[in-house]
């Protein structure tokens, strides 16, 4: 007991008295009460979001399908776009988007499952932190700069490789092409999860068993991370489905249902966009087809991104 | 202040009447239970705890001391799913009623943590804030501070930098330092949770002689897995253990010297023999 | 062999594994491993090539040698001695009626009465409609450097009138020229200030309802459907193609708000169009566009600030409000700003919600307040790059380049932003 006791006297008025009435009762906090408030409706705020979104879509898709000259299972029967003549079968502008979307994935997949690779079983911690913020920088890049790159450098490229004749001025190959660089990091940073999340013990294993690191890489990782990959190809697909101003400049303007991908076609997204930068009167049924064709569109996306992410959530799940 | 014999039953149910100076007890359980969900965590805890002096709860792992402690502050509050049956009755009032302010509580009863917590500010903010947030409007705030420091023996080491980061301090000045903080704000009572279990001996020393001079002024309640500290500090001690249903319950309070030398419960006994825990 | 007659004699066992069952294929398996190793670190070299490859093409169509031809040379329309630039408003109307037919000069007129015209607008019609001036060829800058003998020939002999100079198409005039129809005198300083207005708008109404949805979503959480459902609510909108945000907007904020959204409420409206496609109706659209980025990043960040610092401020007695104000935000302010940035780089590259909710292409004034008509950098981009004339082609790379910088100083500003926040203790 090394204190001295003068040092540390407090004033009498400092110590509580026991006797003296205390309130303990719960005080009044508007201002809590308030900001509680507030942020609860900044949460709420995306449900409305999403309700707006579904609701749009749905009453004008409704109206679309209400106006009637054309038989409603055209739209999905038909091959040909031309609204003028009443024609509204939408499979010319989905074959396209899944064409380019195609295209993309033959680029992306290969490319992000190596970088995915590479990243996670031979790079070291630093070259880790190098190259993955320059990949970054991939995403980060608007996609009108892709869109121009895709038709000023791209597409002449193809057209002396190729030949002149066989690749058009806008063509789906040039924009699949470029999609593909763009969705490379998604598709490499979520396999990089799934690769990472593997569990060393089974690499252990394997090389115990004389196996070399390419052996261990590619028969023991890549298989335990399947899940994990396969959920990195569903959303980079969805992401170049979603892609829109890539194929507006470089994949051609006009519906035409080819599946040659050096020919022009238009995609749902960007027929969505030309119309929209036209002149369009909110009554005609252009408009409306308009949200007919984005509504299909969020399904497909939604459908692509719940399963994604479900399964990402399973395989996450089994290793934690 | 009279010595009460100790009652014991068999599903220990023991409440020490130890009254203070004055008469009134400082705060006191009544069947206290806390269930986390459905688990019923501490059973039927009945206490009264002695206003002005250091009472010590001691028992082996998870039997629910930190439990009872935390009770005591409504900090079990924060722990999703949890929920109590029984009283906690403070100032005539149980604390646990709907009408009480658990800020309010919180403000009148302190607490140290297990691992020191400074806030990442400086040293003079962090005893400062609590005053401050409580709406002090005392004396001016660098007198609350200095005596606050005083009063935790922490003043010396450190009135020259009272500006820098409170995370440069040693474990045990972080401890001090988180002392000052809970003393700043005037409570009556101090709650500590095993306060010296990450500090080195010496460090641990200069707490417990602290603890002797905070409790002419403050009660104190400190959860301990050491029973030499409660044997050296504490004047009341409670032994804490699980029952069958791995419930916390109380099986023996009283004076520290009486539980240490004489024990009436043999589970007591073999506990501070060191038989088991 | 043991000769010691007590140890059992050693049971009869397989041959121990002769070492030719398993050689052989050894060499072949290092080198497959060396092959493809080198196959995966191509692989994100593949990436940084074409990064490298895109960069290049824009600046080498920004700069380069252009083969010029004026109607009406400016030297030749100078009066008495004063040079063309230097002419006062109504010298210039009147060269512009000597040169000009009257049928132009009317709906001249009629489009904005000379009187109300600025002496620089005189000066533009001027440059434009008297001098003219014609871009008869362009050259890309790698060309421009090491071709210039063959160019120069090509020049002399096919365009006799016209000027070989070397022109930089990002330039000062470029950054502060009003819009023009003709691709040697527009310039994009309407389009980035209408991209400093929406993103300045869109940041003021996503961050707070972003970060305060974050810090509903972690502190104040219960474990009801209410606070799950939002949660995976925002995931999906994370996802969602940045079109169909553009039709929301176009549904709602466009035309069901278009009251609020045109000014028509405060009596602000545009000048020259009293419709929904404003500033405002844009910086809605892409604000709920970013949201989900923002609300994401600043749980995280949330949630990284240790239990036990909210433990302490609870056992002083604060509120919760309190302890989230003053302890776990400043704790969490460089992950959420790290957020922000990333929202906001989006919002300044995207460029289809903004076509369907209906940037102009074509604005001749700057943009004065959140209910005028507006164009942005993007949208700009992507008209030009429509455009068939090769002139087009490099002022959209001109205006690329204006805009990578933008983004550039922008992650710049929020990384150190970022490091001083987090080196504060």
């Amino acid at each position: 007991m090394a204190v001295a006791t003068e040092d540390v006297r407090i004033p009498a008025a400092a110590i509580p008295l026991a006797g003296a009435p205390v309130d303990l009762r719960k005080r009044r906090r508007p201002g809590e009460i308030i900001i509680q408030g507030f942020l609860l409706a900044c949460g709420t705020l995306s449900i409305l979001t999403t309700l707006g979104i579904v609701y749009v879509l749905l009453m004008e898709t409704l109206r679309f399908f209400g106006r009637g000259g054309f038989n409603p299972l055209d739209f999905v029967t038909k091959t040909t776009w031309q609204p003028a003549i009443g024609e509204f079968g939408i499979w010319p502008l989905v074959t396209a988007t899944f064409v380019t979307s195609l295209v993309a994935m033959t680029v992306a997949v290969p490319l992000g499952l190596s970088v995915a690779i590479y990243l996670s079983e031979y790079a070291s911690t630093r070259a880790r932190s190098t190259l993955k913020p320059i990949l970054e920088v991939l995403v980060g890049i608007p996609t009108v700069v892709y869109g121009f790159f895709a038709l000023t450098f791209v597409t002449p490229g193809l057209r002396s490789l190729l030949g002149r004749d066989t690749v058009e001025i806008y063509n789906m190959a040039a924009a699949g092409l470029v999609m593909g660089i763009m969705i490379l990091p998604t598709i490499s940073s979520i396999s990089e999860d799934a690769l990472s999340a593997v569990p060393n013990a089974l690499r252990e294993g394997a090389y115990a068993l004389g196996a070399t690191k390419l052996e261990t890489a590619v028969k023991v990782v890549v298989p335990a991370a399947l899940s994990g990959i396969i959920a990195a190809f569903i959303l980079g697909m969805s992401r170049a489905i979603g892609e829109t101003m890539i194929v507006a400049i470089a994949a051609g303007s006009g519906p035409s249902f080819t599946v040659n991908p050096l020919h022009a076609a238009e995609t749902m997204t960007g027929h969505i966009v030309r119309l929209s930068g036209g002149d369009l009167s909110y009554d005609s049924i252009e408009y409306s087809a308009l949200f007919a064709i984005a509504l299909m569109l969020f399904l497909i996306t939604l459908v692509l991104n719940l399963l994604g992410r479900q399964i990402i959530k399973r395989f996450r799940e089994s290793y934690e | 202040m009279t010595d009460f014999p100790l009652t014991q039953s068999e599903s220990s149910h023991s409440a020490s009447p130890v009254p203070a100076a004055n008469g009134e007890y400082a705060i006191e359980t009544r069947g206290l239970n806390v269930y986390y969900g459905n688990f019923r965590a501490v059973r039927d805890i009945d206490l009264k705890i002695a206003s002005r002096k250091i009472t010590a709860f001691i028992g082996p792992s998870g039997c629910g001391k930190s439990t009872v402690l935390r009770a005591f502050n409504r900090m079990n509050d924060l722990v999703r799913g949890s929920w109590m049956e029984g009283q906690v009755v403070f100032h005539g009032r149980n604390i646990y009623e709907s009408d009480i302010d658990a800020v309010e509580v919180r403000r009148r009863i302190g607490m140290v943590f297990q691992k020191p917590n400074p806030f990442p500010k400086s040293i003079y903010e962090n005893v400062a804030w609590g005053a401050r947030i409580n709406g002090y409007n005392g004396d001016d705030m660098d007198a609350l501070v200095e005596r606050s420091l005083q009063q935790a023996a922490l003043w010396d080491e450190v009135k020259d930098k009272l500006q820098q980061s409170a995370l440069a301090l040693s474990g045990g000045q972080q401890q001090r330092l988180c002392i000052a903080r809970a003393i700043a704000i005037k409570p009556e009572i101090i709650l500590m949770d095993e306060p010296c279990s990450s500090l080195d001996p010496i460090a641990t020393l200069k707490i417990e002689d602290l603890m002797h001079d905070l409790a002419q002024i403050y009660t104190i309640i400190i959860v301990t897995h050491n029973m030499q500290q409660a044997a050296r500090v504490a004047d009341f001690t409670a032994f804490f253990m699980i029952d069958e249903n791995r419930a916390g319950t109380l099986i023996e309070y009283g004076p520290t010297q009486r539980i240490f030398t004489n024990p009436e419960d043999n589970r007591t006994e073999s506990y501070i023999t060191g038989r088991f825990g | 062999m043991s000769t010691d007659p007590n140890l059992a004699p050693m049971p009869e066992t397989t041959p121990a594994p002769d070492r030719q069952e398993f050689a052989g294929n050894l060499s072949r398996r290092h080198r497959a491993a060396k092959i493809w190793r080198v196959v995966f670190q191509a692989s994100t070299v593949v990436g940084i090539v074409v990064l490298l490859t895109l960069l290049y093409n824009i600046v080498t169509e920004s700069f380069g040698l252009v083969a010029v031809q004026n109607e009406v040379e400016p030297a030749a329309l100078a009066i008495g001695g004063v040079p063309m630039e230097d002419l006062s408003k109504e010298q210039l109307v009147e060269i512009l009626k000597g040169k000009v037919s009257a049928g132009i000069m009317r709906r001249l007129e009629r489009d904005e009465p000379f009187a109300q015209r600025s002496r620089e607008g005189v000066l533009t019609l001027v440059k434009e409609r008297v001098v003219n001036p014609e871009i008869v060829k362009s050259w890309p800058l790698t060309e421009s450097l090491l071709k210039r003998g063959a160019i120069e020939e090509e020049v002399r002999q096919n365009h006799p009138k016209a000027r070989l100079e070397f022109k930089s198409w990002l330039n000062w005039n470029f950054l502060v020229s009003p819009q023009s129809s003709e691709a040697l005198l527009t310039g994009v300083r309407a389009a980035f200030l209408g991209s400093l207005w929406m993103i300045a708008i869109t940041m003021l109404i996503a961050f707070p309802v972003g970060v305060g949805a974050a810090i509903y979503l972690e502190e104040y959480y219960s474990d009801n459907w209410l606070t799950r459902l939002i949660q995976t609510n925002i995931n999906n909108l994370a996802g969602v193609p940045s079109i169909i945000y553009g039709m929301l907007g176009l549904a709602i904020f466009v035309r069901a708000l278009e009251i609020l959204t045109s000014g028509a409420l405060f009596g602000l409206t545009d000048a020259t169009t009293a419709n929904g496609r404003t500033i405002l109706s844009a910086s809605l659209t892409m604000a709920l566009l970013v949201l989900p980025v923002i609300i994401i990043n600043a749980q995280e960040a949330i949630r990284a600030v240790p239990g036990s610092l909210r433990q302490a401020s609870y056992g002083l007695g604060a509120t919760q409000w309190q302890t989230i104000w003053h302890h776990v935000l400043p704790n969490a302010l460089p992950g959420i700003l790290t957020g922000t940035i990333l929202a906001m780089s989006r919002a300044i590259g995207e460029t289809a919600p903004l076509v369907v909710v209906g940037a102009s292409t074509y604005v001749a004034f700057d943009p004065s307040g959140p209910f005028s008509k507006f164009t942005a950098l993007p949208i700009q981009i992507y008209q030009w790059t429509s455009r068939p004339q090769e002139e087009f082609r490099n002022i959209a790379a001109a205006a690329m380049i204006v805009l990578l910088i933008m983004l550039l100083a922008l992650n710049a500003a929020a990384v150190l932003l970022r490091n001083r926040y987090a080196r504060r203790w």
